[in-house]
């Protein structure tokens, strides 16, 4: 199971979170905090799993993280999950945001945290992972994208 | 192009979206906490407003906030309504905002049953893959309930979307509603040979997480597994599956066996890392089994190769996964592992912190009486350069979890694992104080060879006082005082000066240290004393003992005023003590023997299970009530006071008189013997072994004890790696020369029972430095010694434990919910006496039903009128207290109604009654507008139990709309519900008020609301709901007023007053039926009657003005009504004509 996704700039900024086990407001952030501390520490060319995050919780959860230019993805996930599976996972969610922002950076991910939530829908559902083949999470989300479309066309002409 | 006017119309529609709120936060870097706040009242104002899209941006941006940190449940409510929009973009918004912030405490989540099943059932996929990706994030133990048998026909969708999606949710559904495992697993199965990979990825995954927690239920799909892990080509499945037969084979060895051959081929044939490296760790988890039960195949060897090669390689990844995989085979073959000691050493050195922490994980099950010594001086090291980092914290434990180990079994050398405590005190701002001074305890008292060494390290720590409680912030490494004090208290016959010591303890530095420290340092300090005086017995110069005592009398002054009361008073005590020996010693009387004798004895170490394994005594029932607990029911007329007082009597009487003095001494015998048993009550003769080992048979190293600790350079137990070295070179060579004595050695030492096991074959020739005789903890005499105690009752995977092979029975059905029931009020063709609010599932064998309804019946009953609405009534009769139960009611109406009768005749009177009525409260029933407040509504319910289960912790809660609010007790927040101030015991009934605020009281309108409330069982409880809408009528509103007929004609003349007429047909009630029926139920009076033609009137609790003209002729009534308020009056006039028309 995934517990908590985070993405966070390298100024420790979130830019998106999404917890699948209940935390408070203030926890959260105490949470996304002391991630960045662990995290930001390390070098680029160190190993990418990360233990005794205190916060989030207990011996069985690691974190394993990616880091690329100014972004950290960070997924917290406990034994069940294989460590390079999820590492590829967060490959997969990145290419699959390139695809649908094209050339995607953070000012993507800043101005459109909600799309970037709906495409992390159709990869992790509730903790548990989804879907792995991009081409099918682009289908998904594009269409869904195609139904918004239609539906404010509507809109506007009323 | 089109896309630009469409952004450019929405622009213009919303102040401000999303987009624009993040340039506004980006551009307000300074003021972020003021601009936010404007932003969120902005957005307080747009969802207000009714159009959907204004309030769907602003719960998007509401989502934003909340990534930011700011709470948005007070939104809970509006992101409901977003949710339950038509349009899919709105609807998107929606969930995304409730799957962000919506949890089980969240009391809005059981008012979307309904919307959920509803989009579950869209025919748009997209609004159910919405739906489902939400309920995920969100579902609750009764939305799990009420939605499982949903949720399980989406799982045969035609869509693969949503199949997968639905197959996914069973796990939270699983979670969150154990019974619902069972009858859903069949289907899960069937998805496992879904024809969609994607849907079967899902299924394999929810299998596995099931199976992670409770795999012995999962071993008969095994074969399943195994043909799909040989056909699959999907990594991420095969990895599910893989990992998943690691958790299996432990259970089953054969399994193992059978798995190697593809699994050595998968690892042959595959790229991917991932998946070659899971092949490698389950591999290496049948080895493991096949070892222990002597049937592998082959050494491990072959594994721990591998991983060497894993470790070797310059991906940190995969040198760390290397590490991982390597502690798992170091828990079942710690040799195979042992020989790799140099790499992990060299690990240790590594810039990672996640590979030094694995790599030190490693050194645990590494260590032997050999290398010990060597290893923990180079995490020393480590500790030195890790300065101010949770690492050295990690390293520090770490060393002590190594030292400390199966009983300190690879220490040889005591003298040097203390120095290495004393040596980590110096750590500044570390977080483990508290461990290092439980070591130096635990050492302390359970080697006894080593009090002398360690007091003496002691006293030199408490000297060193200042420069401990001075540095650094973190107050932890101060606990090692406490340690220390207390270790050269209660070993002060070791100390070479005491009264040093002594001094040493009674520094006014003392007094910043923390309250429990402090209170130690003086008893110990007395402790000393004690030494002190008893040490100086016998000399003729008694000048130390008197200065101790004034040293004493001098430094404690200090201490009794401290704010820790444990302090003032053990300093207070000790004062006066002392004050009285100082005068003993003027008369030149011996007190040495006497004050030690106050701490005399030994402390012995206690296990820390040793409590729980106390035998219970036969006959003793511990869950037996000694005193029947009084009635838990508050009502008074179910807690009878004689009852009560009368069990009372019986238990004190025997107290007080038959206390005889054969009594007192059985009970004197009975406290021995329970002494006896007791564990904790220190007795004069401990029962601890006391070995003769003398101090003369340990091999005495030569130590400097007067090196300081803080010299610089050599560190003082680098000094005991030299010494233990040159040691063991020493005894090999002795052992050369006279192999005779060595023989002999070994006996004495065989016959000197030591208790630890040694170590390895290999080690067995170093011999220790010191002969250490580890006291173990003391257990109660003929204490249990089972080991079931670990299992943690709370684990929310318990309840998954089920066993999936067994056939399902017929009760075995998820719940199929029927619709709220809406329709109970609209079509009132019921007899409108008693409400119940339906909840039962339909589909249900009748065995179940029949439980289910015991269970749950407990009914909201409400006084209606036959038309079946919730009546409301103003009584005028105020002066006899109404019983409302059900039974009571028939009578209560007909005395009403007669009273209403003659009303007409007694107007005067009446109107006195009125006045007085405005001052005290009513009797109420029902709904009714509250006479000294223009905007409450009193509500009264009668719940009754019909059930044969006890209720309790009833809650009432109830949604409110705009116009109407609960009125809730200060401080509770806008969604809380009110406690039910009683219990029902079952078939009781009782009646609770609760008062409602109306604002305006124009329009009927309904409260939806529930009862939550405990079912108590015998042997459980079960936590439960009922749903219930309330009816607020127009005539609720409106209060019997009477009115002189010259008042009401003024009324009628006046032009404020709009009419509007109805016309009833085919009434065939007497007219003055008619007309009680009307006062009786929409609250009017009559003003005046002549023949068939009367005038009523009445007011709202709003101050309206109400009239009616009632004309009755050939079974048909005319009413002509004029009131100041146009609505009001129709809504009342459409009331009075559904009264009619249905009776």
């Amino acid at each position: 199971m995934i517990k908590a996704i985070l993405i966070f700039n390298n100024h420790g900024k979130p830019r998106l979170i999404r917890f699948y086990q209940y935390f408070a407001e203030d926890m959260q952030q105490q949470i996304i905090r002391e991630t960045f501390h662990l995290v930001s520490k390390r070098d680029d060319n160190v190993c990418n799993f990360l233990e005794g995050g205190s916060l989030i919780g207990g011996s069985d959860y690691k974190l394993i993280y990616r880091h690329y230019a100014t972004l950290y993805f960070v997924f917290c996930v406990d034994s069940s999950e294989s460590e390079l599976g999820i590492l590829d996972l967060i490959q997969v969610f990145v290419e699959t945001l390139d695809k649908c922002f094209e050339n995607v950076c953070e000012l993507d991910l800043i101005f459109h945290m909600d799309k970037v939530h709906y495409i992390l829908q159709e990869v992790v559902m509730g903790g548990m992972v989804l879907e792995t083949n991009m081409n099918e999470i682009v289908a998904q989300v594009e269409l869904q994208n195609r139904m918004e479309k239609s539906e404010f066309v509507f809109i506007s002409r009323m | 192009m089109a896309l630009k006017m469409v952004k450019g119309s929405i622009d213009r529609i919303f102040d401000k979206n999303l987009q624009d709120l993040v340039r506004g936060v980006r551009s307000h870097r300074e003021d972020e906490a003021k601009y936010i706040s404007s932003c969120i009242d902005e957005i307080k104002q747009e969802l207000k407003q009714d159009n959907i899209a204004v309030k769907a941006n602003a719960v998007c941006k509401l989502t934003y906030l909340q990534m930011l940190g700011y709470d948005i449940s007070w939104a809970a409510f509006n992101i409901v309504e977003v949710m339950s929009s038509s349009k899919f973009t709105y609807k998107r918004i929606g969930y995304l905002a409730a799957s962000q912030c919506f949890h089980d405490g969240t009391d809005v989540i059981m008012l979307t049953t309904n919307q959920i099943r509803k989009d579950l059932s869209s025919p748009n996929q997209y609004d159910t893959g919405v739906a489902l990706t939400g309920l995920s994030c969100f579902v609750t133990p009764d939305l799990a309930r009420d939605l499982a048998n949903d949720i399980m026909t989406l799982m045969s969708h035609t869509k693969p979307y949503i199949r997968k999606k639905a197959v996914l949710i069973m796990y939270k559904v699983f979670l969150k509603y154990p019974e619902s495992l069972r009858p859903a697993f069949p289907r899960l199965k069937e998805k496992l040979d879904d024809p969609d990979p994607g849907v079967q990825s899902a299924a394999v995954n929810v299998i596995c997480e099931l199976a992670r927690r409770n795999p012995r239920n999962y071993l008969s799909l095994a074969p399943l597994f195994f043909k799909l892990m040989t056909s699959s080509t999907n990594n991420w499945v095969l990895i599910k599956i893989i990992k998943l037969f690691g958790a299996l084979t432990p259970l089953e060895p054969r399994l193992g066996k059978k798995l190697i051959e593809p699994l050595t081929n998968l690892i042959h044939s595959t790229s991917a890392m991932s998946l070659l490296y899971e092949c490698v760790n389950t591999v290496i988890a049948d080895c493991c089994v096949c070892v222990k039960t002597d049937t592998c195949p082959r050494p491990p060897q072959l594994c721990v190769q591998k991983l060497r090669i894993l470790i070797e390689d310059s991906d940190q990844n995969l040198k760390y996964l290397g590490l991982l995989a390597m502690s798992k085979i170091l828990k079942t073959h710690p040799k195979s592992v042992q020989s790799h000691k140099d790499l992990v050493l060299q690990c240790l050195d590594d810039k990672d912190e996640s590979i030094r922490l694995r790599a030190l994980d490693l050194l645990y099950g590494m260590v032997s009486k050999k290398n010990l010594m060597e290893i923990v001086k180079k995490l020393m090291v480590h500790v030195d350069k890790a300065e101010g980092t949770t690492y050295r914290d990690e390293l520090l434990t770490k060393i002590i979890d190594i030292c400390s180990q199966s009983n300190y079994q690879y220490i040889t050398n005591f003298e040097w694992y203390i120095s290495i405590l004393v040596e980590l005190t110096r750590l500044e701002g570390t977080r483990h104080g508290h461990l290092i001074a439980s070591q130096m305890l635990d050492v302390a008292v359970r080697v006894k060879a080593i009090r002398g060494f360690a007091v003496v390290q002691m006293a030199t720590l408490l000297d060193n006082t200042t420069l401990l409680a001075g540095s650094g912030q973190h107050k932890s490494i101060c606990e090692v005082l406490y340690a220390a004090a207390w270790i050269c208290g209660e070993f002060s016959e070791h100390l070479e000066d005491p009264v040093h010591t002594l001094e040493a303890m009674l520094r006014p530095k003392v007094a910043t240290l923390p309250g429990h420290i402090q209170a130690i340092y003086i008893q110990n300090a007395a402790k000393l004393f004690a030494a002190v005086l008893n040490g100086q017995q016998g000399t003729p110069d008694c000048q130390t003992m008197q200065e101790s005592s004034q040293l004493l009398i001098d430094r404690l002054p200090l201490f009794v005023q401290s704010a820790d009361l444990e302090v003032q008073e053990r300093a207070s005590c000790i004062l006066q003590l002392v004050k009285f020996i100082q005068k003993l010693q003027h008369k030149e009387v011996e007190v040495g023997e006497e004050v030690t004798a106050l701490f005399a004895g030994e402390l012995n170490p206690v296990a820390p299970k040793a409590q729980k394994k106390v035998p219970v005594p036969d006959g003793l029932d511990l869950d037996a009530w000694i005193n029947e607990p009084p009635s838990e029911s508050e009502s008074e007329d179910e807690k009878p006071v004689a009852v009560f007082a009368e069990e009372e009597l019986r238990h004190a009487r025997p107290h007080h008189t038959e206390v005889d003095e054969k009594e007192l001494a059985r009970r004197r015998e009975a406290r021995k013997q329970e002494q006896a048993n007791n564990p904790f009550y220190i007795k004069a003769s401990p029962t601890s072994q006391k070995d003769s080992t003398g101090v003369e048979h340990i091999p005495v190293v030569q130590i400097d004890l007067s090196v300081p600790l803080k010299v610089p350079g050599m560190s003082t137990s680098d000094k005991y790696l030299k010494l233990e070295e040159e040691r063991r070179q020493r005894e090999r060579k002795e052992r050369g020369k006279k192999e005779k004595k060595k023989k002999k050695k070994r006996e004495k030492r065989s016959g000197m029972g030591r208790r630890h096991d040694s170590g390895p074959e290999s080690e067995e020739d170093i011999a220790p430095a010191h002969m250490v005789d580890i006291v173990t903890e003391e257990m109660p005499e003929n204490a249990l010694s089972s080991d079931d105690d670990e299992k943690d009752p709370n684990d929310p995977y318990r309840a998954l434990d089920v066993d999936l092979d067994k056939p399902l029975a017929d009760s075995e059905k998820l719940p199929v919910r029927a619709h709220r029931p809406t329709n109970i009020l609209k079509s009132p063709a019921d007899d409108g006496e008693v409400q119940e609010v339906p909840k039962e599932p339909k589909k249900k064998s009748k065995k179940e039903k029949r439980d289910k309804e015991e269970e749950r019946k407990v009914r909201l009953l409400w006084l209606r009128c036959p038309n079946g609405e919730i009546q409301c009534t103003c009584t005028k009769s105020s002066k006899h207290k109404k019983k409302k139960q059900k039974k009571d009611k028939e009578k209560e109406e007909k005395k009403r109604k007669k009273q209403h009768g003659h009303s007409g005749d007694r107007e005067g009177e009446e109107s006195v009654q009125n006045g007085t009525l405005e001052e005290e409260p009513l009797p109420v029933c029902d709904i009714q507008g509250n006479l000294q407040n223009g905007s409450q509504v009193v509500v009264s319910i009668i719940f009754e139990n019909k059930s044969t289960s006890f209720l309790k912790s009833m809650e009432f809660n109830v949604l409110d709309s705009l116009n109407s609010k609960l009125q809730r007790p200060e401080g509770s927040g806008p969604h809380d519900g009110l406690t039910v101030p009683f219990q029902l015991p079952p078939g009781v009934s009782n009646e609770a008020r609760f008062i409602f605020s109306v604002q305006s009281i124009v329009m009927p309108q309904r409260l939806k609301g529930t009862l939550t409330f405990i079912v108590k069982a015998d042997d459980s409880s079960t936590h439960e709901k009922l749903d219930f809408k309330l009816h607020f009528t127009c005539s609720s509103y409106l209060i019997t007023t009477p009115c002189y007929s010259d008042t009401f004609a003024k009324l009628l003349e006046s032009a404020d007053l709009k009419g509007t007429s109805v016309r009833l047909q085919e009434v065939s009630l007497p007219f003055h039926h008619l007309l009680a029926k009307i006062c009786f139920h929409h609250h009017f009076s009559v003003v005046e009657r002549i023949d068939s033609c009367a005038s009523l009137y009445s007011r709202s609790i709003q101050g309206h003005h109400v009239c009616l003209l009632v004309k009755y002729a050939h079974q048909t009534v005319t009413i002509d009504a004029k009131c100041d308020e146009s609505s009001l009056l129709g809504n009342v006039l459409e009331e009075i004509k559904k009264t009619f028309s249905q009776s």
